[in-house]
């Protein structure tokens, strides 16, 4: 393999040759490395972003609150003050003598303005130095106005960005259970951890209603503040992105005694299986009647297309970096559909159980990454000659200068991948990517093609020596 | 309808920032720091910071941008920062090798205090910087100032790490360019050449984040200043600063420190300021202007000619970074547009109001600063119903909610590309912004005109 910086070597393992797989994950990245990864607050920040009704108020200087701008494609079918930014904006003089205040004043005038349904208060790096005493401002500024107005502990260097995701659920555990009067049906869900994201959410909700079951609420996509107060009536909480979600769920199955279930939305027999986890959980012959017919239905639509791409995608090769690693898992298995192997598949946040399950989902000589860089991943790339990346925002233009073609799994996709229809968009991005007659003019598809002739003739000459 | 919410009465809001526009010093920091050769920027702080600027970058040029992260933890925000650094410049070395690391500090070790000056004498004292490997350092409180000062800053610290003088006569002259695209840098360097002038320009992103695609993922770009080039520009014979918020400071120092003596010009945006440049460039290099500049600046002059009853009287709101600003305003106005607002986030000072109003006059409105942010502007645009805004992408909300063309120009354009490879600057850049002028004004005025005027020929 090629050469890594030692203290990364735990993190880093290549299924079939090296024994026993161990992964050192849950580690902070090493000071000094082009990490990949983000902070707390971007971890608060991208789980309650999509709630649209709800004011998210950023106390901090003005950096935090501009770079998180609605930069997520998380829709909203109703209201959009979410998509908006407001700020404390901080400047030196409340640094030396405090923000209190001027969260206080920006929040009163905020409510005043917009009469959100709840506000969010989320706490930067600076607020853990300075001491404000967010909590109590919040109090106050709830006593006043009459509404739920929740800090969120989310400085930026208390962690990582799973810790943000904590912060993030312990916040919406605060707004759960607070509307005691609505009722929900017997068999009814939350769906956590799905962000609507080019409305795939709506997919998701849309196979849930055809199937009869009813949803509480979504955390977070088009998320609504009354939704999430009376998410404790329902039956079951369906977890999606495990790793910004699974914590509240054991906190709802703790205080509300609701069961969950994980579950991908990727890719054709991850959404199968969600949705019958679902059916079966409720074990009602109408509903599993349903949910039958409703897969049957959809991936009868869907595989004739699939295979018509996967006779253009057959044998290709493909590297997943992404930030959860159940996501991971689906696009491995969602690229196998189309007869692409995986060559190297990574994720920002994942932990140890997650990196056995992909070891064991993954092929001989596949290489496994926790919080890798560029100059990694780009190595890796090149050694093990991909044709695709599966990445976000930061990985996009590397894949291509290299001649690499790319899909967008993260914050920018702009067509909804979840669900039967997603995995049809999915095929088509791919499809899209790599048979792009731009790589003609790439150097790199030169020498590659290059590189592979003089293979080519080299074990033809072998075999006519032997 | 996405800013629906905004009222058209404005009110006096004092805690509060909607919209901004402006971000914080670390990325424009990050951004200077690209544009000297085999560099590695590094942020001193939380992980987030770096991801964000990064990830801000590279959705504006869609190219790979490096930097390195202290990864502060929480005990590195209790002790100090100081073991963080020392690992990171020891790891960056041994991994990323890069020439030289440029380290920008962030909100979290302004406020802990890390002396950055101090780590950095002790990695070199512990051996942790190789030889003939330099690091360097800038200040960029994000509580102070905004992107436009983080830049300015950063481009300061590479005059008081690198910039000697030695005596020697290099016959060269300094441009201290600005928080310009490397579009822009790559232009002004072009004119220099075409007026056979030596010249060091510094910080220079161009072929850094808008390189080619040669099949290679290159940590490092062809591009940039050379570490000894920024240092020969202390022997340099003149310097010529490139506006005042991003580039002033730079200059001075030259001078102070090394005795290079510097005029400060506004940004070459639009034919005045080109053309107090261009005399400048004349004057200090002893050189005379060459026909090929000379031919650029008549078709500008012939096309400002052809077009100007289009221009004429059409009403502008500007929204973006000051220097930005000031030469895009005399720009406007030497085309008779009108200039109705003009705001900008960064608390850009008294001079920068002045200079704008020494070409609009009283009538404008100019805001900088505490509560100029997009939301005001709004309120501005909705009050005063311009024909045209100008902004960079942010501003589309405002332009879609209230029908009114944008004129994308500034930083982050992240919805079109065209920034990165054409510049604004120049003669041939004045062309450039007339032309999205003219196709803005005239697409508007095909889209509204009754069938009976629709004209073939304008």
């Amino acid at each position: 393999m090629i050469e890594i910086l030692e203290a990364r070597k735990g993190q880093i393992f290549e299924k079939g040759t090296e024994g026993t797989f161990d992964m050192a994950c849950d580690k902070v990245s090493v000071a000094g490395s082009v990490s990949q990864r983000a902070c707390v607050f971007c971890g608060s920040r991208v789980v309650l972003y999509p709630i649209a009704d709800a004011l998210h108020l950023i106390h901090g200087p003005v950096g935090c609150a501009a770079y998180t701008w609605d930069i997520r494609g998380s829709l909203s079918s109703g209201p959009e003050l979410h998509r908006l930014s407001f700020s404390t904006d901080l400047r030196e003089e409340e640094v030396i003598y405090g923000g209190e205040k001027k969260l206080y004043a920006a929040l009163t005038e905020l409510i005043g303005a917009y009469h959100p349904k709840a506000a969010f208060v989320y706490a930067t790096c600076i607020i853990g130095l300075i001491g404000d005493d967010i909590q109590a401002v919040c109090r106050k500024v709830s006593d006043e106005q009459g509404i739920d107005v929740i800090p969120v502990h989310s400085e930026g260097f208390r962690g990582t960005k799973k810790d943000g995701y904590k912060a993030a659920c312990e916040a919406l555990f605060r707004l759960i259970g607070t509307d005691e009067q609505s009722i929900a049906a017997p068999h009814s869900i939350n769906i956590l951890g799905d962000f609507n994201l080019a409305g795939e959410t709506w997919i998701i909700k849309e196979y849930y209603k055809q199937m009869g079951v009813e949803v509480v609420s979504c955390m977070t996509g088009d998320g609504r503040v009354d939704e999430i107060r009376r998410a404790h009536k329902a039956a079951m909480n369906v977890v999606q992105c495990s790793g910004s979600m699974t914590y509240l769920a054991k906190m709802m199955e703790k205080d509300y005694g609701i069961p969950f279930e994980r579950v991908s939305y990727f890719g054709i027999e991850d959404t199968a299986d969600a949705l019958y986890k679902v059916a079966r959980h409720f074990n009602d012959p109408a509903i599993l009647k349903n949910t039958e017919e409703l897969v049957r239905k959809e991936v009868s639509r869907i595989y004739p297309e699939v295979e018509a791409y996967r006779k253009y995608l057959e044998g290709k090769k493909a590297a997943i970096y992404v930030g959860g690693s159940f996501k991971a898992f689906s696009l491995v298995k969602a690229l196998r559909h189309l007869g692409i192997a995986t060559a190297i598949v990574g994720s920002q946040t994942g932990n140890r159980e997650d990196y056995e399950y992909l070891e064991e989902i993954c092929d001989e000589g596949t290489i496994i990454v926790d919080d890798t860089n560029p100059l990694e991943l780009s190595r890796f790339m090149s050694e093990r000659n991909v044709d695709l990346l599966i990445g976000g925002v930061k990985e996009r233009p590397i894949a291509y200068k290299m001649g690499i073609a790319f899909c967008d799994h993260n914050h920018e996709r702009k067509e909804a991948l979840a669900g039967f229809e997603g995995m049809i968009n999915f095929c088509r991005e791919v499809h899209g990517s790599i048979m792009s007659p731009v790589w003609q003019f790439s150097p790199a598809k030169c020498l590659r093609a290059q590189k592979e002739e003089m293979e080519d003739a080299n074990s033809i000459r072998q075999a006519a020596h032997s | 309808m996405l800013l629906r919410h905004t009222p058209e009465t404005l009110t006096d809001r004092s805690a509060l920032t909607v919209n901004p526009a402006k971000t914080c010093q670390p990325v424009g920091a990050m951004y200077a720091a690209l544009g000297i050769h085999n560099c590695l920027p590094h942020s001193h702080g939380s992980q987030g910071c770096c991801a964000y600027h990064r990830s801000a970058l590279t959705r504006h040029y869609k190219d790979p941008v490096m930097a390195t992260t202290s990864s502060f933890t929480e005990g590195a925000s209790v002790f100090g920062g100081q073991a963080n650094l020392v690992e990171a410049i020891n790891n960056i070395f041994a991994i990323y090798g890069p020439d030289i690391v440029a380290v920008h500090t962030t909100c979290l070790s302004e406020v802990i205090g890390d002396d950055l000056g101090q780590i950095i004498n002790k990695a070199l004292a512990d051996g942790k910087i190789p030889k003939g490997k330099r690091v360097i350092h800038t200040n960029t409180p994000s509580f102070k100032g905004s992107h436009v000062t983080g830049f300015a800053n950063m481009t300061q610290s590479m005059v008081q790490y690198l910039s000697e003088h030695t005596g020697k006569g290099t016959g060269q002259i300094n441009i201290i360019p600005g928080f310009v695209e490397p579009s822009d840098m790559a232009e002004i360097k072009r004119n220099l050449s075409m007026m056979g002038i030596k010249g060091v320009l510094f910080p220079d992103t161009s072929e850094v984040v808008n390189g080619p695609l040669d099949g290679r993922f290159h940590m490092y770009p062809k591009g940039g200043a050379t570490v000894s080039q920024i240092t020969s520009a202390g022997d340099s014979a003149f310097t010529v600063s490139l506006g005042r918020t991003a580039s002033l400071s730079a200059a001075k120092l030259l001078d102070t420190k090394c005795g290079v003596p510097f005029t400060n010009l506004d940004l070459p945006i639009g034919i005045s300021a080109m053309d107090a440049f261009v005399d400048c460039l004349r004057k200090t290099a002893g050189v005379s202007v060459p026909d090929s500049i000379m031919v650029e600046r008549g078709q500008v002059v012939d096309v400002m000619t052809d077009m100007h009853q289009y221009f004429y009287g059409k009403k502008a709101a500007l929204v973006g970074d000051p220097d930005q600003l000031v030469s895009l305003v005399q720009f406007l106005t030497d085309m008779d547009m009108k200039i109705l607002y003009v705001v900008t986030g960064t608390p850009a000072g008294e001079k920068f109001e002045e200079r704008i109003r020494s070409f609009t006059g009283d009538d404008t409105v100019i805001k900088y600063g505490a509560g100029a942010d997009m939301f005001y502007f709004h309120q501005l645009v909705k009050s005063g119903k311009p024909d045209l805004i100008f902004g960079n992408t942010y501003a589309k909300y405002i332009a879609r909610d209230e029908d009114i063309p944008l004129i994308r120009i500034g930083f982050p354009i992240y919805d079109r590309v065209g920034h990165q490879y054409f510049p604004v600057v120049g003669y041939r850049g004045a062309m450039r912004l007339m032309e999205k002028i003219l196709n803005a004004v005239m697409d508007r005025q095909d889209r509204d005109a009754p069938e009976e005027s629709f004209e073939l020929v304008m």
